[in-house]
């Protein structure tokens, strides 16, 4: 394993040297460390690049890391990683995504993640994503997500895109069976030129499932936002997105949630906020001897933490 | 000791909120500010923090000018300022924002002493984020307790009382006191609360864009109290209906 994946598995995931349980590291392609655990199964996908992870009913407390790095230009690297979570299981997994180029040569991850969650089964998936190195390449990471959750199932998403990613599309859809939850959580920064698109499309079938969205960015520099959420309720349910961007130098967000509502008795709400950070905000912490830059910083650090 | 001399503030349309004021602040004292609403206190207060510029006159800490200064540059000087509005976060936490207040990482027990002193438990609010979910009085008193946690040498309080329960109240006027008790640190309370009013070293009333009547509580406050029956500030003629 080169030395640059090593400093991108800091970033992303929880590397201190290894991983205890279930992983599979993937660099540039290939695969570069790999072990399963007793209730934990990951296999070679057959009929493409990727995983097939299946985790045992039942299985608790363990966590599975799947992270991915490409480490230099040139490299376009397409995985397709499916999860079988059994039912009652209750694990996490942490996937993240580091891309690194010293060249004038593209450095792109397109990591295409399937959940399959079986009854009562209980995943928190905890996704990072930067973009690190010196050269003039773009760096492109662009992860789909597709989510299946069986009755009462829940699955809480935390991803998080640190910076230094030049173009990103993040598209994740979800289908929502009876009493499944499913809560988003997205941070998202980008600077310079940088360009980011967030999709996410939830079908929510069964009755009383939910879904909560919510999403908090900071575009600096001149970069360039697009967030766009549908929320369907086709049941008696509940829906929620929130949508909230701050804006720093020139940077742009357009923000477009969209609610469909397909039931009487669908409860679905959005709220969005963009704008500059509130000059109060600041003042309050002049007031507690931070100068006008360090109010800013800690208002973003905090706002995207 | 902080002294304002002869500080005016005008409406950016002409019109004069302050006049001329004169007011010292010494050092170990509690300084309550009254007056009718819309006389001037808060512009006063905030021209003190720097969140305001005077039109005239000058404001001097422990024999320095700091009328130029800005609010950050006043705040390291150790003025702190408890907003009467407190600002909401997304994502700033209440254990953070005091920990920006005090300067450094505050043990467990240090910011449930500050809590406490606002009447609220570190373990229900130290990690809440001090945005809309908190309840107007929930984000006054996490207000005032990140002005404690400042150890300034001149705390200035707009309106602490409001939003604030009578149980929680009785241990915020025991944290000012505490406060005052403290070598060289000084109060500049806003306040129309008489329990405040009665823990005052000295009262000023600000009225009509100057001072009205300042003095030893002994004296101003008998003065205030027997007008009660006014709609206006008692010690005012003219302001109020009578």
């Amino acid at each position: 394993m080169s030395k640059i994946t090593e400093m991108l598995l800091g970033i992303v995931s929880d590397w201190k040297g290894g991983f205890t349980g279930a992983f599979n590291i993937r660099e540039d392609g290939a695969c570069a460390g790999r072990q399963s655990s007793q209730n934990i199964k990951i296999d070679s996908k057959k009929d493409a690049p990727g995983l097939v992870i299946h985790v045992l009913p039942g299985t608790k407390g363990e966590t599975v890391y799947i992270p991915a790095c490409v480490t230099h230009g040139d490299v376009d690297d397409l995985v397709y990683n499916d999860f079988y979570i059994g039912e009652g299981a209750d694990v996490v997994v942490t996937a993240g995504c580091g891309v690194h180029t010293d060249s004038e040569e593209e450095a792109r991850h397109n990591g295409i993640h399937r959940f399959f969650l079986d009854r009562g089964a209980r995943v928190v998936y905890r996704e990072k994503h930067v973009g690190t190195g010196s050269g003039t390449g773009a760096k492109r990471i662009d992860p789909v997500t597709d989510i299946t959750l069986a009755e009462d199932a829940t699955l809480e998403m935390d991803t998080i895109q640190l910076g230094g990613v030049d173009s990103t599309v993040r598209t994740t859809r979800a289908k929502l069976a009876a009493r499944a939850r499913l809560l988003i959580r997205e941070r998202l920064l980008t600077d310079g030129d940088e360009q980011a698109k967030t999709e996410f499309e939830v079908d929510i079938d069964g009755e009383d499932a939910g879904v909560d969205l919510i999403s908090r960015s900071v575009a600096k520099g001149r970069s360039h936002q697009e967030y766009h959420s549908v929320i369907r309720g086709n049941n008696r349910c509940t829906g929620h997105s929130e949508c909230d961007a701050i804006l720093v130098g020139s940077g742009t967000v357009n923000a477009a949630p969209e609610l469909w509502a397909g039931h009487t008795d669908a409860a679905l709400i959005h709220e969005a906020a963009i704008g500059k950070i509130a000059g109060e905000q600041l003042l309050k912490l002049r007031t507690l001897g931070l100068t006008e830059q360090e109010a800013e910083e800690k208002i973003i650090a905090g706002f995207l933490k | 000791m902080l002294e304002l001399k002869r500080i005016s503030w005008d409406l950016p349309d002409g019109g004069e909120i302050l006049r001329h004021i004169d007011l010292t602040v010494p050092d170990g004292k509690l300084i309550v500010v009254t007056g009718p609403n819309g006389g001037g206190k808060t512009t006063l207060a905030k021209i003190i923090a720097g969140l305001e510029t005077p039109s005239g006159g000058s404001i001097w800490l422990d024999g320095q000018d700091i009328t130029g200064l800005d609010v950050t540059q006043r705040a390291r000087l150790g003025i702190a300022y408890a907003f009467q509005q407190p600002v909401r976060f997304k994502g700033i936490t209440v254990r953070m924002l005091l920990e920006l207040a005090a300067g450094g990482s505050l043990k467990e027990n240090e910011a449930c002493a500050f809590l406490a002193k606002v009447g609220l438990c570190a373990r229900e609010y130290i990690d809440r984020e001090v945005n809309a979910s908190l309840s107007g009085g929930e984000i006054k008193r996490i207000e005032i307790a990140t002005v404690l946690a400042r150890g300034a040498r001149l705390s200035i309080f707009d309106e602490p009382e409001a939003g604030i329960d009578l149980w929680s109240f009785s241990s915020l006027i025991d944290a000012f006191g505490e406060l005052r008790g403290k070598l060289s640190g000084s109060l500049l309370i806003i306040s129309h609360q008489e329990r405040i009013l009665n823990i005052a070293d000295e009262i000023i009333v600000i009225a009509d864009g100057g001072v009205r009547v300042s003095g030893p509580r002994e004296d101003v406050l008998p003065k205030l109290l027997s007008g009660e029956s006014f709609a206006g500030c008692p010690v005012m003629e003219g302001v109020g209906c009578k």
